[in-house]
C-alpha cells in the first residue's frame, strides 16, 4: 500500500518535472504509455466499429498499447481550433485551413518522425506538405485526403455532370426542369474557395490562380456569383443527416459534398454518385497534429505510427471516401472490397486545391484575408 | 478548581439556554433572521447569475484576432460596430419580427382555450385539459423539434394530408409568397413560424388561464345584468381583467423565441437567428467577445420589453 502510493508521488513528481521539457522540442524517446488518449477528429474519421463493425480501427490500438482512446468530433475545422483552446486534447485532425492557425497560434508541437517507423512509406506528394511543414519542421503525421465532390442524383442525371456549373447558374437539370430550388451549397465561409474555383475556369480574365487568394475584385467577382446562386439554393447543408435526408425527402438533386455522405447513401440503395468535375475540385488533406500541452504524448505518438498501417488507411480511405497518405494501401483490400483509390481520385491530386486559410498576405500583394470571408458568407447566406 | 466541579443541573442548563439566547436574538432582530435566510439563494442569485452576465459584458469588449483566432485583452467597441453591419442586422430583425409573430400568434391561441379551460370544463374534462397542454412539455425539446423536420418535409405527412384534402394548391401558393414562402415547408418561414409556435404555445396557456381564473364570475354576471352583449362583456370586463396574463406568457413566447437556436438551424431558410449567430460565434469560431456583444442585444431588449410588461401589470399575473 504504502510502496504504491511512494510509486504514484514519483510518477507525479516526474511527470510534473517532465512535462516543461515536452514543450520546448519534440520527444527524443518515448517512455511507458500513459494508458489514455484524447482527439478530436471530423465525425466518422475514428471508428471503433460502432456504426459498422467492419470498420474498426481503435480496438486493436487500444489491445496492443493499452492507450484507451476517447473522440471528440467537430464539425467545422473552426470549431476544431476552438477545441483545440484546451488542453484536455491530445490529438486532432485538423484540415488545411486549420493546421496553419494552429500551429502559428502555437496549439501544436513539431513531431519527432525518428520516432514514427512508418514515417518513410508515407506518399511523397505529402509527405512534407506546406500545410503541416513549417521552416523544414513537421507538425504532423498526414492522415488521409480528399475531395469534396459534386453529388447528384443518378436518376436525375444519366451522366454525371461535367462543370461545377450546375449548381451556380440558372438552368434546367438533364430532366427537363430547372435547378432552382434543387442544389445546395456548403454553409461555411470556405465554400467561396468553389465558387473561386468555378470562376478561375469560367472568367480567366480576372486572372485567379489561386482559389484561396483572391484580390478586390476577384473576390467582388466571386461574391456576386455566390449571390446568384444564393436565389438557386434549396437551402445550406450543414449537418451531413439533414443533407441526406434533403436528397431524399425533398427532391435535392445535386450539390457539393463529401465522400462518406456519397458512400452513406448509396449503401442504403439510393441512386446518388460523385464526380469531380473538368474544373477539378476544392478538397482536404489532413493531418493529425499533437497538442503542445498534450497530456499523453506517448499514447499520441504510438496513435500517430498507428495511423500510418496499411489496414487502417485502406477501411478508412473506403468508409469516409478519402484517399489514404500511404500509397501501398491502394492495394490493400478494404472490407468493403471497393476500387476506393480509383473512386476517390487518387490520382488526380494535382487536380484539387486543398483548403487553405486565406490570409491578407498573398502572391499577388494582398488579398482578402479569412475574417471578411466568414462575415460576407453569413450575409450571403442571409440573402443580403 | 471551583468552575471545574460545577454541579450538573447548572451544565445541562446552559445548552438550552444558548438556542434560547439565539431565538430571542432572531425574535429582537428580524433583520438577522431574513439575512440567514436569504444569503444562500441571494449568493447565488449574484454569483451564478449577475456573475456570468457582468463576464459576459466583459468579454464582449475585448479583441478577436481572427488569424490564430483568439482572443486578446485589449479592449475594443469594435465588436459592438459589427453588429451595425448590415447583415447582422439582418440578423437582429429577423429574430425579432419571428418573436414577435410566434406571440402573437400564440396569443390568439391560446386565450380561447384558457377561457374553456376556466368557465366550461368541468370535472374529469378540467383534467383532462391541464394534462393536454403539459404533456407536449415532458416530451424532450430536441425529439420534437426533429420530429417536425420529417413531418413538414415534401412526402411528409403534412403535405400528404394537404394533398388528400384536395389543398395541394394552397400549400404551394403560399410557398410562392416572398418572406413567409420557400422551396418547402422545411425550408420556409412558414414552417418555422408554425413549429415555434408549437413549441412555446403551453407557456402562453397557462398564464393566461391563471389570469382568467382570476376574473370574479359576478363581475361577469352584474356585466349582462347591466344589459352588456357577450363581446361587450369580453371587451370591456374579461379582457382588461386578464390582459396581464396574456403579456406574462408572451414574456416566455418571446424571450423563448429570441434566444433559441436550434429550430432555426433544422427548420426554415439558411438566414441566422441570433441564437445560431451566438453559436456560431462562440461554438464554431471561437469569436466570443463578438458572441458575447451579440447576447447583450436580447438582454436589452428583453430589459426593455420587461419594463412595459410591468406598466401593463404583468407581473401581477405571474
Amino acid at each position: 500500500m504504502q510502496s504504491s502510493l511512494i510509486r504514484l508521488t514519483a510518477v507525479l513528481v516526474s511527470s510534473s518535472l517532465i512535462a516543461p521539457a515536452v514543450l520546448a522540442a519534440p520527444l527524443a524517446t518515448l517512455g511507458k504509455p500513459e494508458g489514455k488518449l484524447n482527439i478530436i477528429a471530423w465525425p466518422g474519421y475514428i471508428e471503433r466499429g460502432q456504426s459498422d463493425k467492419n470498420y474498426d480501427w481503435v480496438t486493436g490500438f487500444e489491445k496492443s498499447t493499452g492507450c484507451q482512446v476517447s473522440v471528440k468530433t467537430a464539425a467545422t475545422s473552426d470549431e476544431m481550433v476552438s477545441l483545440m483552446n484546451s488542453p484536455n486534447y491530445d490529438l486532432v485532425t485538423a484540415s488545411g485551413d486549420a493546421s496553419l492557425r494552429l500551429i502559428y497560434g502555437k496549439k501544436v508541437q513539431e513531431i519527432n518522425p525518428a520516432l514514427i517507423p512508418s514515417w518513410n512509406t508515407l506518399d511523397p506528394r505529402v509527405k512534407s506538405g506546406n500545410w503541416f511543414t513549417v521552416a523544414g519542421k513537421p507538425y504532423g503525421v498526414p492522415y488521409q485526403w480528399g475531395a469534396n465532390f459534386l453529388m447528384y442524383n443518378s436518376k436525375v442525371f444519366t451522366k454525371a455532370p461535367t462543370s461545377w456549373s450546375v449548381l451556380f447558374e440558372p438552368g434546367n437539370l438533364p430532366d427537363g426542369k430547372p435547378n432552382k430550388g434543387r442544389v445546395q451549397a456548403y454553409d461555411g465561409a470556405i465554400y467561396i474557395a468553389d465558387a473561386a474555383l468555378y470562376l478561375m475556369h469560367k472568367n480567366p480574365k480576372l486572372g485567379i490562380k489561386d482559389p484561396y487568394e483572391l484580390n478586390e475584385a476577384q473576390y467582388a467577382a466571386v461574391l456576386k456569383l455566390l449571390r446568384q446562386q444564393k436565389g438557386l439554393t434549396h437551402r445550406y447543408w450543414h449537418d451531413v443527416t439533414v443533407q441526406m435526408n434533403d436528397f431524399k425527402k425533398e427532391g435535392v438533386a445535386v450539390s457539393s459534398a463529401w465522400g462518406y455522405t456519397i458512400n452513406t447513401l448509396q449503401a442504403e440503395k439510393f441512386p446518388v454518385a460523385g464526380t469531380i468535375p473538368q474544373e477539378g475540385a476544392t478538397g482536404w488533406a489532413d493531418t493529425t497534429m499533437l497538442h503542445a500541452q498534450a497530456q499523453h504524448p506517448v499514447c499520441a505518438y504510438k496513435w500517430m505510427e498507428w495511423s500510418l498501417n496499411k489496414k487502417l488507411q485502406s477501411g478508412l480511405a473506403e468508409w469516409f471516401g478519402s484517399n489514404p497518405v500511404v500509397a501501398e494501401a491502394c492495394q490493400t483490400k478494404a472490407p468493403g472490397g471497393s476500387n476506393f483509390c480509383q473512386s476517390n481520385g487518387f490520382d488526380r491530386f494535382a487536380q484539387i486545391r486543398f483548403w487553405r486559410t486565406p490570409v491578407a498576405k498573398c502572391g499577388q500583394g494582398s488579398c482578402v484575408p479569412y475574417s471578411r470571408w466568414t462575415a460576407d458568407y453569413i450575409a450571403i447566406m442571409g440573402g443580403r | 478548581m471551583m468552575t471545574v466541579s460545577l454541579p450538573e443541573g447548572q451544565t445541562t442548563a446552559t445548552r438550552p439556554g444558548i438556542l434560547l439566547r439565539l431565538g430571542g436574538a432572531l425574535y429582537r432582530h428580524p433583520g438577522l433572521q431574513l439575512a440567514l435566510l436569504l444569503a444562500l439563494p441571494l449568493l447565488w442569485f449574484m454569483l451564478v447569475y449577475l456573475g456570468s452576465l457582468c463576464t459576459l459584458l466583459a468579454q464582449s469588449v475585448l479583441t478577436f484576432d481572427d488569424f490564430t483566432m483568439s482572443v486578446s485583452r485589449e479592449l475594443t467597441l469594435d465588436n459592438y460596430r459589427q453588429l451595425l453591419s448590415p447583415a447582422n442586422l439582418d440578423v437582429v430583425l429577423r429574430t425579432l419580427s419571428m418573436a414577435t409573430l410566434v406571440s402573437l400568434a400564440s396569443a390568439v391561441m391560446a386565450f380561447p382555450l384558457a377561457y374553456y379551460m376556466v368557465r366550461y370544463a368541468r370535472g374529469w374534462q378540467k383534467g383532462f385539459f391541464y394534462v393536454a397542454v403539459m404533456l407536449p412539455m415532458w416530451a424532450s425539446y430536441i425529439v420534437k423539434v426533429y420530429a417536425w423536420t420529417v413531418l413538414l418535409a415534401k412526402g411528409g405527412i403534412v403535405y400528404w394530408a394537404y394533398q388528400t384534402l384536395g389543398l395541394q394548391g394552397i400549400v404551394d401558393w403560399l410557398m410562392t409568397l416572398p418572406l413567409i414562402g420557400g422551396n418547402s415547408l422545411t425550408t420556409s418561414n412558414l414552417g418555422r413560424f408554425t413549429v415555434f409556435t408549437y413549441i412555446w404555445l403551453p407557456f402562453m396557456i397557462l398564464p393566461i388561464q391563471a389570469a382568467l381564473e382570476r376574473v370574479p364570475a359576478n363581475l361577469l354576471q352584474a356585466s349582462s345584468d347591466l344589459g352588456a352583449s357577450g363581446a361587450q362583456t369580453f371587451r370591456h370586463v374579461i379582457l382588461p381583467l386578464a390582459f396581464p396574463g396574456v403579456v406574462a406568457g408572451s414574456i416566455f413566447t418571446f424571450s423563448l423565441t429570441l434566444g433559441d437556436y436550434i429550430i432555426p438551424q433544422l427548420i426554415g431558410p439558411s438566414g441566422l437567428f441570433i441564437g445560431s449567430m451566438v453559436y456560431t460565434m462562440q461554438g464554431s469560431i471561437g469569436n466570443m467577445p463578438l458572441a458575447a456583444a451579440f447576447t447583450v442585444v436580447p438582454v436589452c431588449i428583453i430589459g426593455l420589453y420587461l419594463l412595459g410588461a410591468r406598466k401593463l401589470g404583468a407581473f401581477d399575473a405571474l
